[in-house]
């Protein structure tokens, strides 16, 4: 894995140094076409392949599988399945997006209590994540198919309203929403661009990319990670995982993908 | 009779929409019960900080809020701002182009003992040298040199700094002085950046 960071490292330096002597398109180019060669070879297909065994072995105090758990297709149907996510669920009287019912899952069939089903959401260094394992798997199922989140249901309507209004929320010492920097277009962080999540081209773009394999941390992110970590930096308290707002943001987003093409877990700097 | 009956029709279509209507207010009030039910305190950043004053509350709505609101929010805001006792607004530069780097502080990872920065650069364009700069907020090179050096020119960087919101309702940008993510002496570094005809910014 290490010829990915010298990759990294190489080419973001070479991008800079383009830039040097052109205007910041330019660098944005040098990257994507970084990313296009790391593509080739995505570390996430190692997460991938952890992340089916997971599926299928017999786990937990009950010793079954996942084979059985109803990802909003029916049950043990894994093709497609993140696109329609998040939805409700009868079953948990909630909605639900692919983490959430991975616990859920993991709770009912295979019988951990919800504490061990989330007592390593996010991999760290010695640290394996099995959550995002089994995030990369499935989701890594749905590659090719375009976003179809129902959102009709009252409950999915409620989450979605809810998440555009969280969107929108400044709070914090430094005011920052997540509309601070993600509700106009053609911004940048530093050399960063910025995705404008309101709207459709944009949080296609963005959504479809997510789970991605970060070549600057060495781990396979999922979505939840994604919002943990946006919040983080915006200033705000720790996000609970699998908490009711992480849920209703990633509807507002999810739903506002439909019709993008999902195309990961993807590679990110 | 058929009247009556339209209208009972029409009285009771209402009554439904009504019980299916929730006004924008409601979603508000329900989003930030969801969120204050969805983060924990973690390090510095404890659960007030989902407590919206007037200022964050108004700027949450997806428009912009209508003049006479946005001009008494900026008087507010004018209001607060804390100046130097000695009315000098100038520190060191080369401070200021550190606090302008550095992105740390008011995280729950970040240590609160230790002096935030402001990173300026995430969002604006400051000096020739620095090459990674962001584009939420305008361009600052030569702010100096095209406004002038004057102490009313100094005092505005300082103001503005201190409450971005004094002036521009609504701004993406942080109240660096007003929520005491600077010090004092801090925003005097940073307006000398902008200020100082020896900043790189100005040259």
């Amino acid at each position: 894995m290490h010829h990915y960071a010298i990759a990294a490292t190489g080419l973001v330096a070479l991008g800079l140094a383009v830039q040097a002597q052109a205007q910041q398109r330019t660098t944005v180019e040098e990257i994507e076409r970084y990313r296009a060669a790391l593509g080739d070879g995505n570390p996430a297909e190692l997460w991938e392949a952890r992340g089916e065994d997971l599926w299928k072995q017999r786990r937990g105090p009950k010793a079954a599988s996942l084979e059985k758990c109803d990802l909003g297709l029916g049950a043990g149907v894994v093709k497609g399945a993140y696109t329609v996510l998040p939805r409700y669920f009868e079953d948990a009287g909630k909605v639900e997006d692919l983490e959430t019912r991975l616990v859920t899952c993991m709770v009912t069939l295979q019988g951990f209590t919800p504490e061990q089903a989330t007592k390593d959401p996010f991999g760290g260094p010695g640290k394996k994540s099995d959550m995002e394992a089994l995030v990369a798997f499935i989701t890594g199922q749905s590659r090719g198919i375009a976003m179809n989140v129902a959102g009709n249901h009252p409950k999915e309507q409620e989450a979605y309203e809810t998440g555009r209004k969280i969107f929108h929320f400044r709070g914090g010492p430094h005011d920052f929403a997540c509309s601070t920097c993600h509700g106009s277009d053609g911004l940048r962080i530093r050399l960063q661009d910025l995705p404008n999540l309101s709207k459709q081209a944009d949080v296609q773009r963005a959504y479809t990319t997510w789970p991605a394999y970060r070549v600057s941390q060495g781990e396979v992110r999922s979505f939840q990670w994604r919002l943990y970590d946006c919040f983080r930096q915006q200033r705000f308290p720790e996000l609970i995982y699998t908490s009711e707002a992480s849920i209703a943001l990633t509807m507002y987003l999810a739903k506002g993908a439909n019709g993008g093409v999902f195309n990961a877990p993807s590679i990110k700097r | 009779m058929k009247k009556a009956l339209i209208s009972l029709g029409a009285l009771a279509a209402v009554a439904a929409g009504c019980a299916t209507m929730v006004s924008d207010q409601e979603r508000s009030a329900r989003a930030l019960d969801v969120m204050k039910a969805s983060f924990r305190e973690q390090g510095q950043a404890k659960l007030d900080r989902l407590d919206q004053d007037d200022m964050q509350r108004l700027c949450s709505a997806e428009k912009m809020p209508p003049k006479d609101v946005t001009d008494k929010l900026e008087k507010e805001q004018q209001a607060l701002i804390k100046y130097p006792d000695d009315g000098k607004f100038i520190g060191d530069w080369k401070e200021g182009e550190k606090i302008a780097q550095s992105g740390i502080g008011k995280q729950f990872t970040d240590d609160p003992t230790k002096p935030s920065g402001a990173n300026c650069y995430a969002c604006h364009q400051l000096t020739k040298a620095e090459l990674s700069f962001g584009t939420i907020g305008p361009s600052l090179y030569n702010f100096g040199k095209i406004r002038g050096y004057g102490p009313e020119i100094q005092k505005y960087a300082y103001a503005k700094v201190y409450n971005s919101q004094a002036f521009a309702a609504c701004s993406n940008m942080p109240r660096f002085g007003h929520r005491a993510i600077l010090t004092q002496a801090q925003i005097l570094d940073v307006v000398a950046l902008l200020m100082d005809p020896n900043s790189p910014v100005n040259k």
